[in-house]
């Protein structure tokens, strides 16, 4: 119990610093979070734009609420993802790596840490951009189940943490492409998983990926939730593919992290300089 | 007595192709000769003392002190610390050891306090104490109040080490580390901080490890010192004993290598990152 406790006192501390840091880095976050909602707030004008250009009407408030909610998850998915991923890139980047690495603490909690300051600030831009582009579009939310839709919002981000944990330890592997593919990985994702469209649209061929993504399940079950008001218990079946995915992919990237990390210990790829 | 640190036949060797080195394995081509940065070093540290190393660049300080500091594995050999293994039993290591590197390490935006609190919560101190003893050990280094609470990208690189000297002392480690910490400081920090590691060692019941390439450092605070070149330790005594009538130490450690302390490494550079 002590142990344990301190270990959580320790996880703390990468999220207590990390939020600083975004704090004396503010002008970035401002800019990042005003491009973010532009983002937003185009994905959203091509539904009403959609009417115009193909001459005739549909529901576009539908179309507006379909396309907000996939650019408010994918913003927020994106963010988790980008900010776990980045975990080791950020210590590296700052200098930190080795004194981090050094420290007595198990590895998972500093993996833990990590991904719970990327699931609180990426919630908490979510929620601006929502609220600004709610202001923008007299959206429909009535209906909306918000129980659920934190629940498929907090299961989401698990399926996601194990693939983010994967991509931060490629910079234990490789000291600069690791950030390149996890470029890769973030555009694979956007491709596959009906941020945009449903995934009927795409080929069979890549069709099949989004099978594989956890991003699909979240948005299909957020759509249920905050277009339909979908009940809880009736969302239960999106959650099935999450946790599966959960329970594979998120040991599977501690696992690979611990694999990456006695690599770079052995062959010197934390630190060479100094 | 148990001693603080016992190296035994320690081996490290570096790929000097980097994942190239993977490469050319799984295709069959010839490897390159490996960097042996490392060459069967046996050292041991007695409890309470200063041990210096002195080597000129590339000669494996860095790799050594990486080795004991757990943040490299060894190829082979074995290194003890207050008799817990370093690779079997890392975590326990590093509970009661800590090290000071060349560069500064810290978040660069955040204040002295912010990076030190940082540190005091993962190393599980309580936060009021850990909070009174960063302003204690800071100030007593010389860094104004002001600047304690000032992101440390505005600090100069000698208050920037002394900052790293304070963090590693916050941790209390029975072991610490120095892996050149006042290199490239201005003679002012440089005497600031080396007046620092002094009283470390006169007041703290800690034992020291200090590589460096500067000898009057390691004359005047050194117990004991192991001359260090191409990854083997060439002769270890105390300062005195390993200078001749008349000589300096700087001739002492020309005499043992060959060559003077400060050379340039020319491939330094050229051999930079990899993958
Ligand atoms: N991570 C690494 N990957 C590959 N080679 C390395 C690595 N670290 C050190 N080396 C090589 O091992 C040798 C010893 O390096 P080390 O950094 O230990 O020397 P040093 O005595 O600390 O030098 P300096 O005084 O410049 O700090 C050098 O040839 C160096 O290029
Ligand atoms: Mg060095």
């Amino acid at each position: 119990m002590v142990a344990l406790g301190r270990e959580l006192g320790a996880s703390y501390a990468f999220v207590e610093r990390n939020f600083r840091a975004v704090r004396r880095y503010w002008g970035w976050e401002v800019v990042f979070l005003f491009y973010s909602i532009v983002n937003a707030l185009t994905v959203a004008y091509i539904a009403p734009g959609g009417v115009l250009v193909a001459g005739q009407q549909f529901d576009a408030d539908r179309l507006i609420l379909f396309l907000v909610v996939g650019t408010v998850v994918w913003a927020y998915l994106n963010s988790v993802f980008d900010s776990v991923a980045f975990m080791v890139s950020w210590e590296r980047w700052e200098g930190t790596i080795e004194s981090t690495f050094m420290a007595p603490i198990r590895r998972v909690t500093f993996i833990a840490g990590s991904s719970a300051f990327a699931v609180l600030y990426s919630f908490a831009r979510a929620v601006v951009i929502l609220v600004v582009v709610a202001l923008f579009f007299s959206l429909d939310l009535g209906a909306a189940n918000w129980v659920g839709a934190f629940a498929v919002l907090a299961i989401g981000s698990l399926g996601l943490l194990g693939i983010g944990i994967m991509s931060a330890s490629l910079p234990l592997l490789f000291l600069e492409r690791g950030s390149q593919m996890t470029v890769v990985v973030q555009a694979a994702l956007l491709l596959v998983s009906g941020v945009y469209y449903p995934v009927e649209v795409l080929p069979d061929w890549l069709e099949w990926f989004s099978v594989i993504s956890p991003a699909t399940y979240v948005l299909n079950a957020m759509r249920d939730a905050v277009l339909d008001g979908v009940s809880l218990l009736d969302l239960l079946p999106h959650f099935g593919p999450l946790m599966l995915i959960t329970a594979v992919t998120l040991p599977l990237g501690v696992w690979v992290f611990g694999w990456a990390e006695r690599y770079a210990l052995r062959h010197g790829r934390l630190k060479r300089s100094g | 007595m148990q001693p603080a640190v016992s190296i035994d036949h320690l081996v490290k060797r570096f790929d000097p192709a980097g994942v190239g080195g993977a490469w050319r394995r799984a295709l069959g081509r010839p490897l390159k000769d490996p960097i042996v940065a490392l060459d069967a070093i046996n050292v041991t540290v007695r409890r309470g003392e200063v041990y210096g190393i002195v080597g000129s660049n590339g000669s494996g300080k860095s790799t050594l002190a990486r080795v004991v500091a757990t943040l490299l594995l060894p190829d082979s050999g074995s290194v003890q610390v207050f008799g817990h293994d370093v690779v079997k039993d890392a975590r326990t290591v590093r509970r009661f050891m800590n090290r000071v590197s060349v560069e500064a390490s810290f978040f660069k935006k955040l204040s002295p306090l912010e990076n030190l609190s940082f540190t005091a919560r993962i190393y599980g101190l309580p936060a009021r104490e850990a909070h009174q003893r960063i302003f204690e050990i800071l100030k007593r280094l010389g860094i104004e109040e002001k600047a304690i609470r000032r992101p440390m990208d505005q600090m100069s690189r000698g208050q920037q080490q002394k900052v790293a000297v304070a963090r590693a002392l916050l941790t209390s480690p029975v072991l610490l580390i120095l892996d050149e910490p006042t290199t490239g400081l201005d003679p002012r920090s440089k005497r600031d901080v080396q007046d620092f590691i002094r009283e470390v060692r006169d007041t703290h019941d800690a034992t020291v490890i200090l590589m460096t390439h500067d000898m009057d450092e390691a004359e005047q605070l050194c117990d004991r010192l192991a001359v260090i070149d191409k990854g083997r330790i060439l002769i270890e005594d105390k300062p005195a004993a390993l200078r001749r009538e008349g000589e300096s130490l700087e001739d002492a450690f020309i005499r043992l290598t060959g060559h003077a302390v400060e050379v340039d490494e020319p491939d330094k550079t050229a051999a930079g990152g990899g993958g």
